[in-house]
């Protein structure tokens, strides 16, 4: 937030409602009505309520605390928790407004016909339940239950994800992983044998180099990565940030590179090559556990510094004086793997690169590089098995041999109707995606929404998405339900535990329950086996040796490790994941599939004149499109601004503050105003937003009409072809000072 | 006993938790608030520095809002905390105008309200809430007169500053920076 204290000030003059009499002369040392103000609120005792926070998906458990009266007052973080070590960020902070947010959905809503006007109506569980399983059922005898697709993110998806699988279907995806961090789990799966997942397995505490490209720690807020990159600036960790940005993370860093966008890759060569010409690379780690350092070094060969300045404007005593600093601090260097990593179409390639630069530095596996993380099963409450579908999302996803999820952007294209598509998709159940606002190519969305014979939408608020279905259900938030147990990777296994803290806000419903009601009213019943989820959980913690009883008291329950060590030790064998069991710095897996086995470099467009590379990144109070609304959080920030550098500024003659319009290169104008940031933290190249802003249903009360969103302006879409991901940072805009909408009038 | 905080600009990432926490520790009403964050920009592209901070009431040693209040509703209490009572202020504005950082504002009700340092949490023996919450652990809060504690300690060894130190409040805000 960059509060303007003359706002604040403004604001408040006219909140300036009526004057306090003034009762007695001030008495020093003495607050009579504050303390007695204060003695209410907190000397009665409040309750503490267990739950692990959904405002993001960190999952960090915290505790709520209710008062006498069971409203919910603050929520904190659990502090034997790793997720959050016991804080929580701004956002799980502000969870409270989620449930306080009076825009929410309320009741279930049918998309109906009257008068001639389409239009939703409240209406009963009952009817919404039995009308979508109905359909589903109808669908299914016609097309198949292949036919009915879910896209989900976050809890409510798993449940919705047990009811499909009960049901016949996979063809399951969710815009976390083609739209975002996909591309680095396949690079450094086929260089590692292993995804990095999330949490990240970064022993970012022990660090004496982190190298960040393009990752913004601290504009996002990755809690625990936030909270162990503070620590290791206390340990005087040196950061090295590549960003064309001065980003927050780049601002603390001691080498800010600001790299010419899309020249990633060069960079990467670039080091490599140092460290190999050099011979800084860590060779007895690479002699012992790594496969294809002979063709690496080959190929690196000529990506000398020098080549790659004239690409990326970093300058070559820039490039070996980095590189040097991460061998000295090596291993206890982190090249981050990133998140949201589909920028230019080859993403899965600079991610290889990512992965091979930790590989010659020795970091996978080592004190201040990454750790190996471990994680607790979760045992499975008994059900009967799953039926086999004839195709799912592996089918769907076929053309990217290297997807390991679903891609919901083929989800989208298997909509439309089209003589061969293998795969035809009738129906969709949206679950707390709004995807509207995730997935690029508005247009392409639209089609494929508009060619649906069904399309349900699960929610706490009223998205854009809501706005197309054909049902709406209304899910409660976080704070008013069950939910299944978190079960992350970390140093160390835990489980957390999320329980109701205060009843359920108008007539919304736990996901955990639609799926049961409809699964029952599908005849799944030995599927949901259970009155109540809390039913579930109390089987699952009797089973880890702990109880539901135990869990609400604590919330978080830490277990010992059994997989071994944090690191591997000195000259310890290990087998990879990988097919040869060794660091592929050469991939023979794609080598055989025809792509190339060691990343290159290869131009991307760059824009014409008049135009501005659109960048977007992320604010740290706000998650995707979901918070623009909480009341709390939009508090601390209710609309985004367009970053500008200002040269540019003087050239367009652009004032600060002064709101603009955007139209990129396929003419695609933004459907509300941005306010101009005039700053020297970009480049002249590009203009930059905090993404999720811009909503335009206006049921989002504080929400709508504030800021624009860069989704809409994301037309043009590399697809990386290894695995699916879209590739968003190659779309270019204009600012146009005079609202589209009027000069079309004129 | 003098407390202080000491805020260090080297790990703030300016996230605004410190702000929803106090909110919500102090039923700061929805478009109000008692500590902000801000963000100073100096240099040109790409040799630029960045410092972003989160601020609050200083709890000056030579308040002016003190001195300039007609009802003796800014006042100071021990540990050098500055409070105001809410029903001796008649929401004249004179501590508004007088404070040097702008760390007051009208609460709704009709009374000035500013940050506190959490007064009522320090007699728990809790930290401020927004000390407590704050992700980067950049925010430290103890007391002056003791020479070990943390925030005496950190004045020792890290360079600061103090806002506005030409106003001669004396605050009880530093920045290491």
């Amino acid at each position: 937030m960059s509060t303007s204290r003359r706002k604040f000030i403004k604001i408040s003059a006219l909140g300036f409602s009526g004057v306090a009499a003034a009762s007695s002369l001030g008495s020093m040392g003495i607050n009579t009505y504050l303390d007695d103000l204060i003695t209410d609120n907190s000397l009665a005792p409040l309750k503490q309520i267990p739950t692990y926070c959904e405002v993001c998906f960190w999952k960090c458990a915290a505790w709520a605390h209710t008062d006498q009266q069971g409203n919910i007052q603050k929520i904190i973080g659990n502090e034997v928790d790793s997720h959050c070590y016991g804080r929580l960020c701004p956002r799980g902070t502000g969870g409270v407004g989620m449930y306080s947010d009076n825009d929410r959905l309320k009741t279930p809503l049918i998309r109906k016909i009257i008068n001639g006007e389409t239009t939703f109506v409240e209406t009963s569980w009952e009817e919404a339940l039995t009308l979508i399983s109905t359909k589903m059922a109808s669908l299914k005898n016609a097309h198949g239950a292949e036919s009915l697709a879910l896209l989900k993110h976050g809890s409510p998806g798993k449940h919705f994800e047990h009811l499909f699988k009960a049901f016949g279907s996979d063809t399951i995806a969710e815009p976390a992983y083609a739209q975002c961090r996909g591309p680095r789990e396949t690079g450094f799966g086929l260089t590692f044998g292993s995804w990095v997942g999330s949490p990240e397995p970064t022993d970012i505490r022990d660090t004496k180099c982190l190298v960040l490209i393009g990752s913004h720690i601290g504009e996002n807020m990755h809690n625990s990565q936030v909270q162990e990159m503070s620590d290791a600036i206390d340990n005087g960790a040196t950061i090295i940030a590549v960003d064309p940005r001065l980003s927050t993370a780049a601002s603390k860093s001691q080498h800010w590179l600001a790299i010419k966008p899309s020249t990633d890759i060069a960079l990467l060569l670039a080091w490599m090559h140092v460290l190999i010409t050099e011979e800084l690379y860590d060779k007895d780690y690479v002699a012992k556990y790594a496969s294809g350092f002979k063709q690496l070094r080959e190929h690196v060969q000529d990506y000398t510094p020098e080549w790659a300045y004239g690409i990326t404007t970093i300058k070559p005593e820039e490039i070996r004086k980095t590189a040097r600093i991460m061998a000295a601090a090596a291993p206890a260097t982190i090249i981050h793997p990133g998140r949201h990593v589909t920028w230019y179409g080859d993403d899965t390639q600079r991610a290889r690169a990512m992965a091979i630069l930790n590989g010659l530095l020795g970091s996978w596996g080592r004190r201040g590089g990454f750790y190996f993380k471990e994680k607790i099963d979760i045992p499975k409450f008994p059900h009967p098995p799953y039926p086999k579908p004839k195709w799912g999302w592996e089918e769907i996803g076929e053309n990217y041999p290297f997807a390991e999820m679903g891609i919901t952007n083929e989800v989208i294209r298997n909509t439309i109707p089209s003589k061969d598509n293998k795969y035809p998709i009738k129906a969709w159940f949206v679950a707390g995606t709004n995807l509207n606002k995730s997935i690029p190519n508005k247009k392409l969305l639209e089609e494929a929404i508009d060619a649906l014979d069904f399309m349900v939408v699960v929610d706490t608020m009223p998205m854009e998405v809501t706005g197309y279905a054909d049902v709406v259900l209304p899910e409660c938030t976080y704070l008013e339900r069950y939910d299944a147990l978190r079960s992350s990777p970390n140093r160390n296994p835990s489980i957390a535990l999320r329980m109701p803290v205060a009843k359920p806000r108008f007539d919304s419903k736990p996901a955990w329950w639609m799926a049961k009601q409809i699964g029952d009213r599908l005849g799944l019943h030995n599927h949901f086996k259970y009155d109540d989820y809390k039913e579930v959980i109390a089987w699952q913690l009797e089973q880890m040796g702990t109880s539901l009883e135990e869990m609400e008291k604590i919330g978080v329950k830490n277990y010992k490790r059994k997989s071994g060590p944090l690191y591997l030790t000195q000259g310890q064998d290990y087998e990879f994941g990988t097919d040869s069991g060794k660091i592929e710095f050469y991939s023979p897996q794609l080598a055989a599939m025809g792509f190339d086995p060691i990343p290159k470099y290869i131009p991307h467009p760059e824009p014409q004149n008049g135009y501005y590379r659109l960048n977007y990144g992320r604010s740290p109070m706000h998650t995707f499109s979901r918070t623009a609304n909480n009341p709390n959080l939009n508090d601390l920030k209710s609309e985004n601004d367009l970053w500008v550098n200002p040269k540019v500024a003087r050239i367009l003659n652009l004032k600060k503050g002064q709101y603009v319009w955007l139209e990129n290169q396929d003419g695609i104008q933004s459907t509300f105003a941005i306010r101009v940031r005039v700053t020297e933290r970009i480049r002249w190249d590009s203009v930059y937003m905090v993404h999720g802003f811009g909503h335009d249903n206006k049921k989002l009360t504080n929400a709508h009409g504030k800021g624009i969103s860069d989704t809409e302006l994301v037309t043009k879409v590399a697809i990386d072809p290894l695995m699916g991901g879209t590739g968003m940072r190659g779309n270019f805009v204009k600012i146009l000072t005079e609202e589209p909408a009027k000069t079309a009038l004129v | 006993m003098r407390y202080a905080m000491v805020i260090d600009t080297k790990k703030c990432v300016g996230c605004s938790d410190c702000v929803v926490a106090c909110q919500t520790e102090n039923k700061v009403p929805i478009g109000y608030c008692r500590d902000w964050i801000t963000e100073r920009v100096e240099g040109v592209y790409p040799n630029i520095e960045l410092e972003l901070k989160s601020e609050r009431c200083n709890h000056c040693e030579n308040a002016p809002c003190v001195r300039c209040c007609p009802t003796g509703a800014s006042h100071i209490v021990d540990g050098g905390i500055v409070l105001v009572t809410a029903d001796e202020c008649i929401g004249c504005g004179a501590c508004i105008e007088s404070c040097p950082y702008d760390a007051r504002y009208q609460h709704p009700d009709g009374y000035v309200d500013k940050c506190t340092f959490c007064h009522h949490r320090l007699e728990k023996g809790q930290l401020p809430a927004c000390v407590e919450v704050c992700p980067t652990k950049c925010m430290y809060f103890g007391d002056l007169d003791n020479p070990n504690s943390e925030v005496s300690q950190l004045l020792k060894r890290r360079k600061h500053k103090t806002l506005a130190p030409e106003a001669g409040t004396k605050p009880h805000v530093y920045y290491l920076t």
